[in-house]
């Protein structure tokens, strides 16, 4: 009978405090909550007020540069490749067109030498990680505080940031031939007249990237000539230890993309390796780098 | 007729806008805007989606029993909105002045259960069959307080019409009853007479102050009869989908809801006549400053029905506001908790309180 009389009491009192706080907040929603940042004293202060925004009138402040849309500032790029490389998901596609000569200098006045024909990022693919505005040598490819771009196509979310149109780059492309013509030329005439001068031009080569000799061969062999590819096989197996920049990584890539040129693609590569043999050495690059995940 | 067609069109603007008040009261207490892009700050979000409501496809689903199914919203609703016949809007203004008006009214309201079991029944659908079974439960527990509580007020009062009812809690009873006479608190002995000063202090839960418990119990009542929250479990979202409603859709599902917001309604007005003075102002007469005569004008005047109307429909238009601020702020009782609730709680209140009633009875004469 205790239990009867002190139910009674708790549910009248429960009850009216339960009404109290709702119309505190109906009382407190006619104002709206203020922006407080989390770090304040205050974060949880004021608990009632409206909370919500009326989203495409109102946003909240998003830092400048959160993990939103990507933006790459074309005129800055140097088109290193490196952010397609860190890349986990493989957003960003670029298709790089060696220019003959410097093409100008980006703003922190590194010397510009390829040209884009190519700089899509999907952002339907993009992870958010950031991993390619962390290695971007030149700092053109940012985040930016953009977050709505949903569209109503999948195709929308795939952004060209490359502003080289086409007649530009047929141009370019036959400026590079006619000058890798003239190389060939040279070298040939090389040839006949002292066999060892063939060492001397590999190095002329490091030097257009600086620190890219990395990407180059694999870059503009996916398109020119024949004549680039035969070298870069030498480069890799023979003059790794001798050149400067990043001697450490190949050897950990090398060992695994053997393996599967030797089980897979092997045939296909003596095949194919004088027409495209950039781009099978990319894939088993990926797949190897799954596998081995996987089995850790 | 006339109380016919105002209490139908009332109903519906009413309906359209109550659905408008849920959502933003809903919205404010959960800190949120609520509808605000149709219409200014979300005025005609509700007229938006009656627009959609109707020209929705009636369907019947293929193994529902048709003869029951179809005609259960109009059963609901009929039930409902006949209830209003015998409402006193003003003093002069009221569908039927029957004698016996809240007898009827509790009859009528009550074929609402017949109604809801067609509905669950015809559906064929074991949660529709779920939320009537638990509607009809419900619905019969909870009458039994209900109706005690009206015994009380009918027991105060001495009559079962409900323009009497109303007429005995203002200014106004003189004039259609020479023999009346108001005391504070109902009790005589203490000679202060009130017939002539109205207000609050004539009203039925000051007339006799337990009348004030009595109140609290028949609205936690009506909230069952109309199964709003914390009632809801006929309904119950989370468990029922939508309870007894589950497989209509269009025209007869804005038919049930209709009855439900109605039923709000109902029971609001009711609470109003009988507690809360209906048609009578709340402001009492203070010697020379006659607040209740200037704030309501002679019964069958102009200003009469103007300040009856006004004072009746804004006391139950509050007392839905309440309905819906209780509805958002407890959670729902289960099956048990309910029953608990109405027979082991409310029902032996109810039988102590029309016991004292009848002893207050004794002091008001």
């Amino acid at each position: 009978m205790k239990g009867y009389w002190r139910n009674i009491k708790t549910t009248v009192s429960t009850l009216k405090t339960g009404l109290k706080v709702t119309a505190k907040h109906m009382k407190d929603a006619r104002s709206q909550r203020t922006v407080i940042v989390p770090s304040a004293d205050n974060y949880f202060e004021k608990q009632n007020a409206i909370f919500t925004t009326q989203y495409p009138k109102e946003k909240l402040p998003v830092p400048d540069h959160g993990r939103y849309k990507l933006h790459n500032e074309i005129d800055d790029c140097i088109v290193c490749d490196k952010c397609a490389k860190i890349c986990p998901v493989d957003c960003i596609e670029i298709v790089p067109l060696r220019a003959v000569e410097d093409i100008g200098k980006t703003s922190d006045g590194t010397p510009k030498r390829i040209d884009a024909e190519k700089f899509n990022i999907d952002m339907a693919k993009c992870c958010f990680c950031g991993l390619c505005t962390t290695v971007c040598p030149t700092e053109c490819l940012t985040m930016t505080d953009e977050y709505d771009f949903s569209a109503f196509d999948f195709a929308e979310h795939n952004v060209p940031f490359a502003n080289m149109t086409p007649l530009e780059i047929l141009e370019k492309r036959k400026e590079l031939e006619e000058y890798n013509q003239q190389k060939e030329a040279a070298k040939a005439v090389s040839r006949e007249e002292v066999v060892p001068k063939e060492k001397p031009a590999i190095p002329s080569k490091p030097k257009v990237g600086g620190a890219k000799p990395v990407f180059k061969p694999k870059v503009p062999g996916a398109k020119p000539n024949v004549v680039m590819k035969p070298q870069i096989p030498v480069k890799k197996e023979g003059e790794e230890p001798k050149e400067e920049a990043a001697p450490k990584p190949r050897p950990v890539f090398k060992p695994r993309i053997q393996p599967k040129k030797e089980s897979s693609s092997s045939g296909e590569e003596k095949a194919e390796g004088p027409k495209k043999p950039a781009r099978p050495v990319m894939k088993p690059k990926i797949k190897p780098k799954d596998t081995d995940s996987n089995k850790e | 007729m006339y109380a016919f067609l105002f209490f139908l069109n009332f109903l519906l603007i009413y309906t359209v806008f109550a659905v408008y008040a849920e959502r933003k009261i809903s919205a404010f207490i959960q800190d949120r805007y609520g509808p605000m892009e149709t219409g200014y700050y979300g005025l005609l979000q509700t007229v938006a989606d009656l627009l959609k409501l109707i020209q929705k496809e009636d369907i019947v689903p293929f193994k529902a029993d048709k003869k029951l199914f179809k005609p259960a919203p109009l059963i609901i609703f009929v039930a409902v909105f006949a209830g209003f016949a015998v409402l006193p809007l003003t003093s002069g203004f009221s569908g039927s002045s029957a004698q016996i008006g809240i007898f009827y009214l509790l009859a009528i309201v009550s074929l609402d259960v017949v109604g809801i079991l067609m509905a669950g029944w015809g559906s064929n659908s074991k949660y529709a069959l779920w939320g009537a079974m638990r509607s009809v439960a419900q619905i019969i527990s909870y009458e039994i307080p209900l109706g005690l509580m009206v015994v009380c007020v009918v027991m105060i009062s001495q009559t079962l019409n409900l323009q009497e009812i109303t007429f005995q809690q203002g200014v106004w009873w003189s004039q259609v009853n020479p023999d009346a006479e108001n005391y504070l608190f109902g009790i005589k002995a203490l000679g202060i007479e009130t017939t002539n000063v109205g207000g609050i202090l004539t009203w039925n839960i000051l007339r006799s102050p337990i009348m004030l418990v009595v109140f609290v119990i028949f609205f936690i009542a009506s909230l069952a009869e109309s199964n709003r929250a914390p009632f809801d479990i006929p309904e119950a979202e989370s468990e029922l989908v939508a309870g007894f409603h589950v497989e209509y859709s269009g025209f007869r599902w804005a038919m049930i809801m209709l009855s439900e917001y109605g039923m709000m309604l109902l029971v609001s007005f009711l609470a109003v006549i009988l507690f809360l003075g209906g048609w009578n102002t709340f402001l009492p007469n203070i010697g020379a400053v006659k607040l209740a005569d200037w704030t309501s004008g002679q019964p069958g005047s102009v200003a009469g029905h103007l300040w009856g109307a006004f004072w009746m429909i804004s006391k139950a238009l509050f007392l839905v506001a309440v309905q819906m601020w209780v509805r958002w702020t407890y959670p729902r009782l289960r099956l048990d908790q309910l029953m608990n609730l109405s027979w082991k709680y409310l029902t032996p209140a109810s039988i102590l309180l029309v016991l004292l009633s009848a002893v207050w009875r004794l002091l008001m004469i």
